[in-house]
């Protein structure tokens, strides 16, 4: 263990852990005061692994999420502002306004958006690992998933063709252990990773409450990546602390209380990641709480501002249908 | 002029527009070595190698999918659909992927990519390989659809497809691959959004639309023997539609048919039609007609087969109903 030497990056990596649980926190009290439009999907419980992984990544790296996607657009760089802008459907947000919670994508971070088709930016991610490799780019593009979308026919039809042309993707599986409302047992017969490996493509399993054994793993996959040994899978074990969306509430017809408590108290990826900061001395408390009261600064200011911000004129609804062209590329000779 | 095949024109469009930009690259299935069951694409692998002629699996999803991110990240991918009919095997990839993301995200990214399929029943291909679906991604914001007539048509348009910096579905008629028409050696591209005026006339409009541009020219040939003078116009593209150019014949006319191989209701035709009732009403000397395929799936016996779309004759006999005013009452 080297934590010493890397002290800025094990603090970026909890400060960004703290930043994705404290927006969440936010946007479900947004919600629940019915500030917010719509509905959203928690990614609270998750945070270890959209951090591990987007830590091991750069800016011209690429990312497709999903529709429980703020975890990793904040873990690819983006700003609370313009986030909590899109959630209120501002026009300041990230798509101003036109995407919201569940289309959130930030193109400046590489973060090619959320995605509310469950499975439906698998095509996307693949595509994208497609061009980089046809243009000799080095960057790598993860795909985050969750387990409910390994049920979709399009993963196994892009999978195949990522190994057959040894495509730059790394396709992670987020299980949480349900698809919607239910159990993942009940929807996925045999084993995920075996799936992966039926394509010749190398799996992994990791624990997903681990951030630096995330973070290790994808370090080393996005490395093997850029020298072209793609694609990779990896399942990584996790467990969402709120219900399928910010309103399901009563759960237990499908998961128990105590279940969830076990998770949070013994295997909450924050706390023990905390504690590992404090036991190697990178931080003390007394830092690490500061850092959480920054953090929480940070959030209510752009929630704040988020809530005086301007909506879109309504002479925007139908801007954005249809890309410009720019007329000169289209004459003869151009 | 020389005459090319409209499969030639297409060929040599894409291989125009894989010259002049290197991020082009083609994708489908047996679209490299076969040149594709047409053999529309033969030769391309040849000049631009496996890498930018990808022949794929047998996963529609999934390679248009690919296209979808391979457009979103800077290239500009022409994907191959081997039938119009297998457009309902990709509608989540382009009507709610590749159509949706430049208005999602605000502006910010943009899907060029070029979705080239065909359409077109009498090739005795039955149910499953007959159908003209365009109206099905005409339906669709975000889309472009464009539906090329002849090879000059299939040429121009393809080639602005390309550089277009949105998701164009371009619909070939695949009775027409073999068909020549002139078409000049030097470069040109048809503009998106631009009707043709086939046939100046000054007693009825027939607003046709790829196979069907023939069919009322044939058509407009019987009429003008007997003294009537049909105007023909091709729209080239129906998502943008030259509504303009549409409405100046018809106020001229004061008749109109519209003519389209995809299935009446719901279709192409009705489209067109009810644009011109509520913006030309008071011009009219007689109803909008619709022609579109029949409301059936497509029969293989070639007897039922070819009664279910438009020909020549049927336009004749309504273009003459119109012009006499026996249709005024039709109801």
């Amino acid at each position: 263990m080297t934590a010493k030497t890397n002290t800025d990056d094990y603090l970026r990596m909890y400060t960004q852990m703290v930043r994705i649980r404290t927006f969440e926190d936010n946007a479900n009290q947004l919600y629940l005061s019915a500030k917010m439009p719509g509905l959203t999907h928690m990614y609270s419980g998750e945070e270890a692994v959209a951090v591990g992984i987007c830590e091991a990544l750069t800016d011209s790296d690429r990312i497709t999420s999903t529709h429980r996607g703020h975890g990793h657009c904040v873990a690819k760089g983006a700003e609370f502002r313009q986030m909590f802008c899109e959630l209120l459907g501002k026009e300041e947000g990230y798509c101003r306004g036109k995407g919201g919670s569940m289309h959130i994508a930030d193109q400046s971070h590489g973060n090619l958006g959320a995605n509310a088709i469950v499975g439906g930016s698998m095509g996307i991610a693949t595509g994208s690992a497609l061009r980089a490799k046809l243009q000799g780019a080095d960057d790598v593009t993860v795909c985050f998933f969750g387990d409910g979308a390994t049920a979709q026919g399009l993963w196994y039809e892009v999978m195949n063709m990522a190994a057959l042309w040894r495509l730059p993707v790394i396709y992670a599986c987020e299980n949480n252990g349900y698809s919607e409302y239910t159990k993942t047992e009940e929807i996925a017969a045999g084993s995920i990773t075996a799936r992966a490996e039926a394509f010749g493509i190398e799996a992994h399993r990791v624990d997903g409450q681990d951030v630096l054994a995330v973070n290790e793993l994808a370090q080393t996959l996005a490395a093997r990546c850029r020298k072209g040994e793609g694609p990779f899978f990896v399942e990584l074990m996790t467990y969402r602390y709120h219900g399928h969306h910010v309103g399901d509430i009563n759960r237990e017809y499908y998961r128990s209380k105590e279940e969830e408590a076990d998770w949070k108290e013994n295997r909450d990826p924050i706390v023990r990641f905390r504690g590992w900061l404090v036991a190697q001395g990178i931080a003390t408390e007394d830092e690490i709480e500061a850092l959480n009261a920054q953090v929480k600064q940070d959030a209510k200011e752009a929630v704040t501002y988020a809530e005086a911000a301007r909506y879109p004129d309504i002479s925007e609804v139908d801007m954005h249908v249809h890309a410009e062209t720019d007329p000169a590329t289209l004459r003869p000779g151009a | 002029m020389r005459e090319i095949t409209l499969s030639r024109a297409v060929n040599e469009a894409i291989a125009e527009e894989m010259r002049r930009d290197p991020t082009t690259f083609l994708m489908g299935e047996d679209v490299a070595e076969a040149g594709t069951p047409f053999k529309v694409l033969s030769g391309l692998v040849e000049e631009f190698g496996t890498e930018r002629v990808l022949d794929t699996p047998i996963s529609e999803p999934g390679f248009v999918g690919l296209a979808v991110g391979a457009a979103m990240t800077g290239a500009r991918p022409i994907v191959d659909l081997m039938f119009g009919d297998f457009l309902y095997l990709v509608m989540d990839q382009l009507c709610n992927q590749a159509a949706k993301q430049h208005y999602m995200s605000g502006g910010k990214l943009t899907v060029p990519m070029v979705l080239r399929t065909n359409l077109g029943a009498t090739r005795r291909s039955a149910a499953q390989h007959s159908q003209s679906l365009q109206a099905l991604v005409a339906h669709i914001p975000g889309l472009k659809v464009a539906m090329p007539s002849s090879a000059y048509e299939a040429k121009g348009l393809m080639k602005t497809a390309v550089r277009d910096n949105n998701p164009v579905v371009i619909f070939e008629d695949k009775l027409m691959y073999q068909d020549k028409a002139p078409v000049p050696e030097e470069e040109y591209l048809i503009p998106f959004g631009e009707a043709n005026v086939k046939r100046e006339g000054r007693d009825i409009t027939l607003i046709a639309t790829s196979s069907m541009v023939q069919v009322a020219e044939k058509a407009a040939e019987t009429l003008a023997a007997e003294g009537i003078e049909a105007e023909v116009i091709d729209p080239r593209t129906i998502v943008p539609l030259d509504e303009a150019t549409l409405l100046e014949s018809v106020k001229k006319t004061s008749r109109a048919i519209v003519i389209d191989e995809g299935h009446q209701s719901y279709g192409v035709t009705a489209e067109i039609a009810s644009r011109l009732n509520e913006k030309a009403f008071y011009h009219l000397d007689a109803p909008v007609l619709r022609m579109g395929a029949m409301d059936v799936p497509v029969p293989f016996s070639p007897a039922l087969e070819d009664i279910t779309v438009p020909a020549p004759e049927g336009v004749a006999d309504n273009a003459r109903r119109l012009c006499a005013g026996e249709m005024i009452h039709a109801a």
